[in-house]
């Protein structure tokens, strides 16, 4: 294998011998470095996450330091930690693997997150499905409480934080994090507008909130450890530290794979670190963060230039893999979800699959996501039972542009963005449905070569 | 509706812990499912008076959230990823495998009640699709070659348990 992976979350994980339980992490070194920040002033402790530049791993690659520095102090009304535990992002399971393997990682991140920014209650706010992992974190905090790294005056320190796990029920949109305040208050998951509704200054019971993924805050606990310089020094400026990719779909070897920022390109994740796609396939379309992000399509090629006024020009397999590449890219990493796709992919099926979640996740809230995201979703679904026309992919991508920036939360993007790109780049391919013997549709695929995807 | 002394005692300690009453709704439906298997009116009516909430406000969370069931579902229930990662492994025949095997409708009960099937999305376990879940069960790489077997497997021992 050409490029070697840099595990730092993921250290402990999968090793021999290593065990969930908080003696196992603590005989590697666990909750010295909140020991250590307990002697720290909270501001120090922010301002090193500031530094250390850490970006959310939620999906907005949003800097963690700005947005602790965003919390409303003045109100005076108590801070509220939450850990966005949701993972529903599809081809997305990376927190699944911090938090089923190495809950006590977590739990140390957030406990310094919480000292640093003087959290008065913090909740995990896990998905429903995530049975075990529930019952993994409250024995977990259990475990922390009775060993005082939890709870009433932790560690001697005088500040005291207690923690709960909160179970979702099965809903996407609790990922997003106001419609997840919104089910935290025993509501449905109705996304809240923003303005006014910053989580850091009208979060959680209208109280200045922190919501965090769960890659983050596990990075928060690396990052005071090493120190924010250093962490800065992990990949490259403003993509900083390392990043787990979950890769999914047609490649031999689908896993979790953490690397630091830039530390590899994508073709080096699909073809060395994955094992390329099954043999005699052609890879055809990777989609790179997660169902939401714009799909790259095989042979397209990326040109523009940095900031700096460098010229770049990337094929799909050229794409470093951090954040601001993808972007410039005309995607984005969302997640860090790569889903793969080799050339037997059906990609009216592919949008149809997608189209069918998003239409199914939409809280219902703004007409635009509510009635665009079923009608996109009954086209394809039509176009897929044999009655597809040649006009459908200029109708889907006129629907798309009409959901995209009129809703109240970034679900109208993620159900606009992937049939924009889908409708377009594969746009052949949608006209050529239409042509196709409706028996052709419905008939029933052979071998695994052709799975149905709707 | 009658809960157990345990359920009823999780319920008393859980309450206190969050600032606000009315965010225990989800944590106490969950336990109410557990035990019960679905959520009827009267628990919904209970719930609220336990809260201090007015019925409605429970019902509209329990008719939003997918998980929360408002009819009783097949002893043992059957969920299957429906998203692109494990439809790309062959998700759609490991469904129409399991409903014939287990002589089950989608989104419905086996005649017997033993088995229910409903399609769900994203486990947020892409990487070992397809998967299927089995109560709070997550059962990793269960491939179209596979489903056929994996349903007798449920079939023997969903008998056991009967
Ligand atoms: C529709 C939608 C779904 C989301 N789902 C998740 C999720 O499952 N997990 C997550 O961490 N963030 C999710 N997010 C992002 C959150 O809103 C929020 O930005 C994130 O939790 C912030 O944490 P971070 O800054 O550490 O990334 C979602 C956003 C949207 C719009
Ligand atoms: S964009 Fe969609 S999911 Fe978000 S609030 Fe509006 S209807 Fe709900
Ligand atoms: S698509 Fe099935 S677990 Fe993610």
């Amino acid at each position: 294998m050409a490029v070697k992976e840099t595990r730092i979350l993921l250290k402990n994980v999968d090793q021999p011998g290593y065990t969930n339980d908080i003696e196992c992490y603590m005989k590697h070194g666990g909750y010295k470095v909140l020991q250590a920040a307990l002697k720290r002033k909270p501001e120090d402790l922010c301002k090193e996450i500031e530094t250390s530049g850490i970006r959310g791993r939620g999906g907005a690659g949003f800097p963690a330091g700005m947005k602790w520095k965003f919390l409303d102090r003045k109100s005076g009304k108590p801070i509220y930690l939450i850990c966005n535990a949701d993972e529903s992002e599809p081809g997305t399971f990376k927190d699944r693997q911090l938090l089923y393997k190495d809950p006590h990682q977590l739990l140390e991140g957030m406990m310094i997150a919480a000292y640093a920014t003087q959290t008065a209650l913090s909740f995990i706010y896990i998905r429903g499905e995530m049975y075990e992992g529930a019952r993994i974190l409250e024995r977990a905090i259990e475990e922390a409480r009775a060993k005082g790294f939890l709870g009433d005056n932790i560690g001697g320190s005088g500040y005291s934080c207690d923690m709960i796990v909160h179970r979702g029920a099965g809903a996407y949109i609790c990922g997003e994090e106001t419609g997840l305040i919104e089910s935290l208050e025993g509501k449905r998951a109705y996304p809240r507008i923003k303005p006014p509704y910053f989580p850091a200054v009208l979060g959680l019971y209208q109280c200045p909130t922190i919501v965090n993924n769960v890659e983050t805050l596990c990075h928060v606990k690396h990052a005071i450890e090493m120190g924010g310089d250093a962490f800065a020094k992990i990949g490259t400026p403003g993509n900083t530290g390392t990043r787990i990719w979950s890769v999914s779909g047609h490649v031999q070897r689908p896993g979790y794979y953490e690397f630091p920022c830039a530390g590899a390109t994508l073709g080096e994740l699909i073809y060395d670190v994955c094992g390329g796609l099954a043999p005699g396939r052609i890879l055809k379309a990777v989609i790179p963060g997660g169902s939401s992000s714009k799909v790259l399509k095989a042979g397209e090629r990326y040109k523009g230039t940095f900031k700096d006024g460098t010229p770049f020009d990337w094929s799909l397999e050229d794409i470093p893999l951090d954040f601001d590449s993808f972007v410039l890219a005309g995607t984005m990493s969302g997640s860090g979800a790569v889903i793969v796709m080799d050339d037997t992919t059906d990609m009216v099926e592919a949008t149809a699959n997608i189209n069918a979640f998003y239409a199914h996740e939409s809280c219902g809230q703004c007409t635009p996501c509510r009635e665009g995201s079923l009608w996109l979703s009954r086209v394809t679904k039509r176009m897929c039972s044999g009655d597809a026309r040649k006009e459908d992919a200029d109708l889907l991508k006129d629907i798309a542009d009409q959901i995209d920036g009129r809703t109240i939360c970034a679900h109208g993007e993620a159900t606009a963005w992937p049939v924009q790109a889908l409708a377009t780049k594969f746009k052949d391919e949608f006209i050529a449905k239409a042509a196709e013997p409706k028996e052709a549709a419905l008939s029933d695929r052979q071998g695994e070569s052709a799975f149905r995807l709707i | 509706m009658e809960l157990s002394p345990e359920s009823l005692q999780r319920i008393e300690k859980l309450i206190p812990r969050y600032p606000t009453k009315r965010s225990a709704v989800l944590p106490l439906l969950h336990i109410i499912q557990e035990e019960i298997g679905y959520i009827s009116k009267t628990s919904m009516e209970w719930v609220a008076k336990k809260l201090d909430l007015n019925p409605m406000q429970v019902y509209e969370v329990v008719t939003f959230y997918p998980m929360l069931k408002e009819e009783p579902v097949g002893r043992v229930q059957v969920k299957v990823c429906r998203t692109l990662s494990c439809a790309l492994r062959g998700g759609y025949k490991v469904c129409e495998t399991l409903q014939k095997e287990l002589a089950c409708p989608l989104n419905g009960k086996s005649e017997d009640g033993a088995f229910s099937i409903e399609f769900v999305e994203c486990l947020a376990s892409c990487g070992t699709a397809p998967v299927v879940m089995v109560d709070d069960v997550l059962h990793e790489e269960v491939t179209p070659d596979k489903a056929g077997d994996f349903a007798k497997e449920l079939k023997s021992s969903s008998k056991q348990k009967a």
